[in-house]
């Protein structure tokens, strides 16, 4: 049902964007980008200091009428935004949090890799493998 | 069976091959595990090699007698050259060509070849090392074509797919390498450009009509005979990259895929010593010599090597820093920042492998994964020093790592399978870790503290513990008490509180646990607090000296034990309890463990109250036989409804909850179920509780029983605490069943790490949520007491 998982960075440029529909992909790259306005509304609305696991998912950022997009930040400013098909049946909320948290706990593995350096694009296979999980289970 | 005939090639081979296996002498049955082994290494698919082992006798028999075993050989060469299986072809098969076991990369290997193929009517010498990364693609060319060119030339060259590509049987994890290799038949690797194996092979089997044991193939790409020699030289002399100069006998050793062509008696020593191994596995020497390099580093053996040096001394080996990376995912086994020894020397196993063209596997080896030590040998110490640890991971050298895996491994199995079961809806587990909470998750449960419950004595106080209690155990699942419904700290804010306001108090007077109590009723806030002190706690150290006492952990010893059960076990005195649970010293009771049944808990509703008042101490208390008795005994109370020993038993049911949580190990199960149950009992319990006359002790102890299991699990929802709870009992009853050995329950205990891990994160956010349920929950309380007051005037006209 994700049809497209975007890791933002801290400086809003993307660490790693990946939608299952391979055609189209610019659109769901324009959802994500309008998107971080509202997941910057959301951090500033929220305040003080992210702590709650709760804060760091923030929801539904907006829906249309195909698909809705959802948010969740990081302690340290990075960004995740999943884009859901509306059409498949409605995801639960629980589960939505439950993605993110299998994404946050990816990006904390790589972020533990040495080799990588915070702000390159994620190349890790791993990571790749479990967000293509998300994205097919699904589909 | 028929008589078997053999060529004398097959008789020498079969020989050399019933000695290998003949691992007890006997000089009549091949043992079953070495057989086994070799079967598998041949590379058949499961159902052949059982339809082999069941043709030649031996299911019958039970053992492989010689003939069996002979018998069994040649139904491997028949079913390697894709023959149907059949008694008659035994005989009737013409130049057969020897049943081939794959092998891992092993000089002796390489040596077992070679002296097969000097045997053997293939003149060329293989030396079975994989030239180095300048021959990268001629060595997997070679490599998989030998593999596929011997099951070729068999068969004529009939892409006999079947045997070669049937999956790889010897390595339980043979890397994609490994089988890219061996699956050269169907049309090269995918990654190699491996230029048509056909062609190849096509004149090679025509070079060697008849040679059956084509140990090595030939490079296909080359002449044979004469490539070989180069590559046989050139295997002799270590490839250029620096990383191999580093070690060039390993590289010798390591980079040999080969398969076994014959046996000679020669090959037999070297079969014994390597053959039929995982390609990935690390030889002594290699391991000797990555030690070494793991001393230069880091001198002691037990302890990290930091990512940033790790970084520095592989990028030495020039490899891509993509690839160095995706070797760090793969032999970074907990994702902490910092190679142990078993991880350094996964790690550089790979390195040297990719250095010598072997493509990087998907998923970690298993010969490679670090080493666990057995969970029931470093049970405590173990977990208490692997979740120190573990929590201080990268860098600080913790006193070893493998106790930090089992002992992890023991928590968390427990707790995920509880937190498996809470997330019915949500993710399975998967192998990501949990995030902030898998500090607090670390804190090893501490069987030995005791933690000691303060038992409230005071009537009126005892009462609005009772009732802070009574909604504690709404929340969870009150059917046990006992501290392993602690055992999940993080998500317990409440029971921290209560449990580190407990241990202030010094489970001694019951004022103190009153108190604790008191104070847990007054200000929610402390429970976030306590709870972040608990999660500190757990990161450190399991003592429980300190005031916020860590996380409680589940009794391992315990892991089955309900509480209710316990104490229905042991009958022990209130008095007694109390004097046993004083002697603890305050630590937080382990986490619940899934072994409760659903039985107590369902007898809970009426005790909540009376087992929430015991719950708040029983964190605080280790767990002890004696206390579950008395928790039976607080039970017995609850129900008999004395009033006057409401306090006694309170104190005695708080001990016992106490001690029954630290020992159970399914109180976690409990804990959820009383989550459900609390929640649900909170309201009715203060009525209840206010209603002095009735059931006083009832009250009494469920309530701290319950506060404890709330405290565990917060449940935001009773709905939502039965599924987890049922969830959790079935994963917590599974906990048992946990493979203690090192072996392949290795894997089970890793899945089962990851599972627990992200079960805390979920446990977490339930915690927060519970903590808002019970603040509701309190005030109702509140208010329902208010009105009984008003009430009371009015029953007595």
């Amino acid at each position: 049902m994700a049809v497209c998982i975007a890791v933002i960075a801290k400086e809003n440029y993307p660490l790693y964007i990946r939608s299952i529909p391979t055609e189209n992909e610019l659109k769901f790259h324009y959802t994500v980008h309008t998107s971080l306005d509202v997941v910057d509304e959301k951090i500033s609305a929220m305040g003080k200091a992210l702590v709650d696991q709760r804060e760091l998912y923030l929801g539904l950022l907006y829906p249309t009428e195909d698909y809705k997009v959802y948010g969740y930040v990081t302690n340290s400013k990075v960004k995740f935004v999943m884009v859901v098909d509306s059409s498949n049946t409605a995801l639960r909320d629980n589960e939505i949090r439950s993605m993110f948290r299998k994404l946050h706990n990816s990006y904390t593995d790589i972020m533990c890799n040495p080799f990588y350096n915070p702000g390159d694009r994620i190349h890790s296979r791993a990571f790749d493998n479990m967000v293509t999980s998300m994205m097919m289970q699904v589909c | 069976m028929e008589g078997l005939t053999l060529s004398e090639a097959e008789q020498r081979y079969y020989c050399d091959l019933f000695s290998y296996c003949d691992t007890e002498s006997t000089k009549k049955v091949a043992s079953s595990g070495r057989v086994l082994e070799l079967f598998r290494a041949a590379q058949l698919p499961n159902d052949v090699v059982m339809q082999i082992m069941e043709l030649c006798g031996a299911t019958r028999l039970g053992y492989f007698g010689r003939s069996q075993f002979y018998i069994a050989l040649k139904l491997v060469a028949v079913a390697q050259t894709g023959l149907p299986l059949r008694v008659e072809s035994l005989n009737t098969v013409k130049d057969l060509p020897l049943p081939r076991f794959v092998v891992s990369k092993n000089e002796q290997e390489s040596r077992h070849t070679a002296l097969y193929s000097s045997d053997a009517d293939n003149p060329a010498s293989y030396s079975g090392v994989i030239p180095p990364p300048p021959g990268r693609i001629q060595v997997k060319k070679g490599s998989v074509s030998h593999d596929a060119v011997q099951q070729r030339t068999s068969a004529d060259q009939q892409e006999s797919t079947s045997p070669v590509v049937s999956p790889q049987q010897s390595p339980p994890t043979s890397p994609h390498t490994w089988r890219k290799h061996n699956r050269h038949p169907s049309g090269g690797n995918n990654e190699r450009p491996l230029a048509g194996p056909g062609p190849f092979w096509a004149p090679f089997s025509e070079a060697q009509p008849g040679s059956s044991t084509t140990s090595d193939p030939i490079w296909s790409g080359h002449s044979p005979p004469p490539h070989q020699e180069n590559w046989v030289s050139f295997a002799d002399t270590p490839p250029t990259s620096a990383l191999l100069t580093m070690h060039p006998a390993s590289v010798q050793d390591q980079t040999t895929v080969r398969t076994v062509a014959s046996a000679t008696t020669a090959n037999e020593i070297r079969r014994q010593s390597s053959s039929y191994d995982d390609p990935w596995k690390i030889t002594d020497e290699q391991r000797q010599y990555y030690v070494n390099q793991f001393k230069t580093i880091q001198p002691d053996l037990n302890g990290f090597i930091p990512g940033s040096a790790a970084k520095e001394f592989f990028t030495k080996s020039k490899l891509p820093i993509l690839e160095l990376s995706h070797i760090w995912e793969l032999s970074d086994f907990d994702k902490d920042g910092a190679l142990t020894l078993d991880e350094f020397c996964a790690a550089f196993h790979l390195v040297v492998a990719r250095k010598n063209g072997y493509d990087l596997p998907e998923k970690l080896p298993e010969s490679l994964m670090p080493k666990l030590i057995d969970l029931e040998d470093s049970a405590e110490a173990g977990e208490q020093t692997g979740e120190v640890g573990y929590a201080s991971s990268p860098a600080e050298a913790p006193p070893s790592k493998s106790p930090s895996m089992p002992s992890l491994n023991q928590t968390w199995p427990e707790l995920n399978q509880s937190s498996e079961q809470w997330e019915t809806f949500s993710e399975r587990s998967s192998s990501s870790q949990t995030l902030t909470q898998f500090d607090s998750n670390i804190a090893p449960a501490d069987p030995d503290t005791a933690i000691v419950h303060p038992v409230p004595i005071r009537m009126t106080p005892s009462k609005i513990h009772m009732q802070e209690m009574e909604l504690k155990r709404t929340g969870s699942d009150h059917a046990n008490p006992t501290s392993p419904l602690l055992v999940k700290p993080p998500d317990l804010p409440e029971e921290n509180k209560m449990s580190s306001s407990v241990k202030f108090t010094a489970g001694n007077t019951v004022t103190d646990g009153y108190s604790s109590s008191d104070s847990y009723t007054s200000d929610p806030e402390q429970i976030g607090s306590t709870v972040t002190r608990q999660r500190s706690h757990s990161g450190t150290s399991p003592d429980n000296t300190a005031p916020p006492p860590p996380p409680p952990r589940p009794h391992q010893s315990h892991s089955r034990s309900s509480s209710l059960d316990m104490n229905r076990s042991f009958s022990v005195t209130p008095g007694q309890q109390q004097a046993g649970v004083v002697a603890y010293p305050p630590a937080v009771p382990p986490r619940p463990q899934p072994s409760q049944g659903p039985g107590p808990h369902v007898h809970r509703p009426v005790d909540a109250e009376g087992l929430i008042a015991h719950t708040s101490t029983s964190p605080q208390q280790i767990p002890e036989q004696p206390n579950f008795a008395d928790f039976s005994q607080f039970e017995a109370f609850a129900v008999s409804g004395v009033n006057k020993e409401e306090e006694d038993e309170i104190e005695t049911h708080s001990e016992v909850l106490q001690v029954e949580k630290p020992s159970d190990s399914a109180s976690s199960l409990r804990v959820a179920k009383a989550d459900g149950r609390v929640e649900d009992k909170a309201p009715a319990n203060v009525p209840t509780n206010a209603g002095k006359g009735t059931t006083p002790l009832a009250p009494p102890p469920k309530p701290i029983r319950r506060r404890l299991k709330s405290e565990d699990e917060l449940r935001p929802e009773a709905e939502e605490h039965t599924q987890k709870t049922g969830v959790i009992a079935a994963v917590l009853a599974s906990q048992p069943s946990i493979p203690r050995s090192v072996g392949k329950d290795k894997k089970a205990i890793q899945a089962s790490i990851r599972r627990n891990k992200e079960t805390n994160t979920v446990l977490a956010r339930l915690n927060s949520e519970l903590q808002q349920q019970l603040k509701d929950v309190l005030e109702e309380r509140i208010s329902l007491e208010v009105q009984l007051e008003q009430l009371r005037p009015f029953s007595h006209l």
